[in-house]
């Protein structure tokens, strides 16, 4: 296959209809707003396809709709789930957090779709520059009650496209909602990639509310008890689910780990940062490696834990916020390693000299 | 002749599966039966995707056998504008109350009614928050009483009573407007006529249709279910008058 040059969020677009897109419905907001704009181009380039008499590019690609608030796309979503399509929205931090009531409801109803997340800087209004202050309200549920989505974290353009056509098959597979969550240089990054071969993976919907047709029972969307025998037993089912997740589907990279002494873990952006700061550090003879989550939800905790038990002491952790992902690594290492952070925050990436500072430090 | 070869036939109602919760003399129950009758007689019921409200009917789905999707409060419009523009060959209905619908969804309904969204709203003005137990709704009366306006509800502090027939018909998509009530038999025969219009409506393709229906609530309202029919005739038509707002 050959190579494009390709920004993130393009890539995002192009994955999306690769994997099968039936419905986007999105608002726009610096810095996502390609996504929405790039289906858009697509879709009514389609529509005027028809128009002419020829056949669509993207047949499956039925509904585009610009909505009228974060709200409002994320349960059209939500209505386009149930009725068993694959559906997606696309936004950045601020418009996330307007979603997640209907995250809570897609993921306590068991709806497959996926959710888009550039990350910009915050909190409140912030900026428009890159940041990973999301990942507590992406990781550990940024809606009410409890429940999980299956969060995916790329560090390059192709991995946005891969990724969204991973979370496609995923959240389909296990009928709960994920999210890619990048930061926005991700997003306006263009760089060199080559689409994945992600073949598209069917999965029967026979709980999908179609209209009951041949059906004798009612298919209702909902998640709602007047007692609580019935919900613990739902819930006990989503707990399960989630549990099966953990134990299949966590995802990292490894890199120079085998001999290494010292460790260095980031996500994202950051972790690309971080990789070529282990190489400079290598040069100079330091035994140092490096762990990067591919999935943040389920999280990599073994990793971390095998790594800290015989062999590292002393993890250096790099991200753009205060500090929220280093709090997964302190469970996975549970005190056996020494711990640092290093964080970035208000919109500014870790250079690979100052990674390298914070490696040196270690040593 | 047998006695009972004299009485008329009706057939078994396929949609609407009774035995609802509902309090003595709630408008609800006649509402539902009367868009199962609706249904029923369109014979579409295998085609329809209903979503139900945040409120005191947000169990209608246990009465009204067709399939269904229970969204956020206020959020139906959204949730229908996917399902119709996905599943269009389904019948899409929303089932709202008012402070679903004209409260924390107003922006919901007015954008998926300015698109001509391709589905019928039914949409239920009792006055009040009747599953949270009787607190003002957006179309409390002036001077009415409610458990956060308990000396009434006066302008000055919470605004006037919200006319959504009225705002809506100052767009331009809809094609199908009525405000209906349940007061009494020739208002139900009424109300039955214009849900069928608004799925007729939606079954030929022309846009959006709302019907909206004034009814009771007699537990919040502290009212016999007769004084609270009395009050929607009386009191409830003056605020927002019956008739047709749009019909095109």
């Amino acid at each position: 296959m050959s190579r494009v040059y390709m920004k993130g969020n393009e890539a995002i677009v192009e994955g999306a209809l690769r994997a099968g897109l039936e419905g986007f419905f999105g608002y726009p907001i610096t810095p996502s707003s390609e996504i929405i704009e790039g289906l858009a181009e697509r879709f009514f380039a389609d529509r005027e396809r028809e128009r002419r008499g020829e056949k669509p590019m993207y047949p499956k690609f039925r509904v585009f709709l610009q909505m009228e608030s974060e709200l409002a796309s994320i349960n059209a979503v939500m209505g386009g789930a149930s009725v068993g399509c694959r559906v997606m929205t696309a936004s950045s931090s601020p418009g996330i957090s307007l979603k997640q009531e209907g995250i809570s409801y897609i993921a306590a109803c068991e709806l497959p779709c996926v959710i888009i997340n550039i990350m910009r800087g915050g909190p409140g209004l912030g900026s428009i520059q890159p940041e990973q202050g999301d990942y507590f309200q992406a990781v550990k549920g940024g809606g009410h009650g409890d429940y999980k989505l299956i969060v995916f974290a790329p560090n390059s353009v192709q991995e946005m496209a891969e990724h969204t056509m991973l979370l496609f098959n995923l959240t389909d597979k296990y009928r709960t909602p994920g999210m890619l969550l990048a930061d926005g240089y991700l997003g306006q990054m263009k760089e060199s990639m080559e689409f994945p071969d992600v073949p598209i993976e069917e999965y029967e919907k026979p709980w999908a509310a179609t209209g009951m047709g041949d059906r004798e029972t009612q298919n209702t969307i909902e998640f709602l008890f007047l007692t609580p025998e019935p919900m613990v037993e739902a819930k006990t089912r989503l707990l399960q689910k989630y549990k099966q997740i953990e134990a299949n589907e966590v995802r990292y990279e490894d890199y120079k780990i085998d001999d290494a002494k010292i460790l260095v873990t980031a996500f994202g952006t950051p972790s690309r940062v971080a990789k070529a700061a282990v190489d400079q550090a290598r040069e100079k003879g330091v035994k140092v490696g490096l762990i990067r989550p591919i999935t943040l939800w389920p999280f990599p905790y073994q990793v971390y834990a095998d790594l800290t038990t015989h062999q590292i002491d002393r993890v250096l952790v790099v991200e753009m916020s205060f500090g929220q992902f280093v709090e997964d690594v302190r469970l996975g290492v549970e005190g056996r390693a020494e711990v640092k952070l290093y964080a970035r925050y208000g919109g500014i990436v870790p250079t690979e000299k100052e990674i390298l500072e914070k490696i040196m430090e270690l040593v | 002749m047998r006695v009972s070869a004299l009485i008329p036939k009706y057939p078994e109602p396929e949609t609407y599966m009774g035995h609802t919760h509902y309090c003595p003399g709630c408008g609800h129950a006649t509402l539902h039966k009367l868009l199962g009758e609706v249904v029923d007689e369109l014979g579409i019921r295998k085609r329809v995707i209903m979503i139900e409200p945040v409120g005191c009917s947000v169990l209608a789905l246990k009465y009204l056998k067709f399939d269904g999707i229970q969204g956020p409060h206020g959020r139906a419009p959204a949730i229908a504008t996917a399902v119709k523009r996905l599943r269009p060959e389904s019948i899409v209905i929303t089932y709202q109350g008012d402070g679903d619908l004209a409260a924390i969804g107003t922006n919901e309904i007015i954008h998926a009614a300015n698109r001509g969204e391709l589905f019928t709203v039914v949409f239920v003005n009792n006055a009040v928050y009747g599953m949270t137990g009787g607190q003002m709704a957006p179309t409390t009366l002036l001077g009415q009483k409610s458990t956060t306006t308990p000396t009434g509800r006066f302008a000055e502090f919470c605004g006037y009573p919200l006319r959504v027939c009225e705002l809506l018909n100052t767009l331009d998509a809809p094609v199908y407007l009525e405000r209906v009530s349940l007061f009494d038999v020739e208002h139900i025969l009424k109300t039955r006529a214009a849900l069928k219009k608004a799925l007729l409506n939606q079954i030929e393709g022309r846009g959006f249709s709302l019907v909206e229906v004034l009814s009771n609530c007699p537990t919040n309202w502290k009212m016999t279910p007769e004084e609270s029919w009395e009050f929607v005739k009386n009191e409830m038509t003056k605020v927002f008058p019956l008739g047709v707002f749009r019909d095109k």
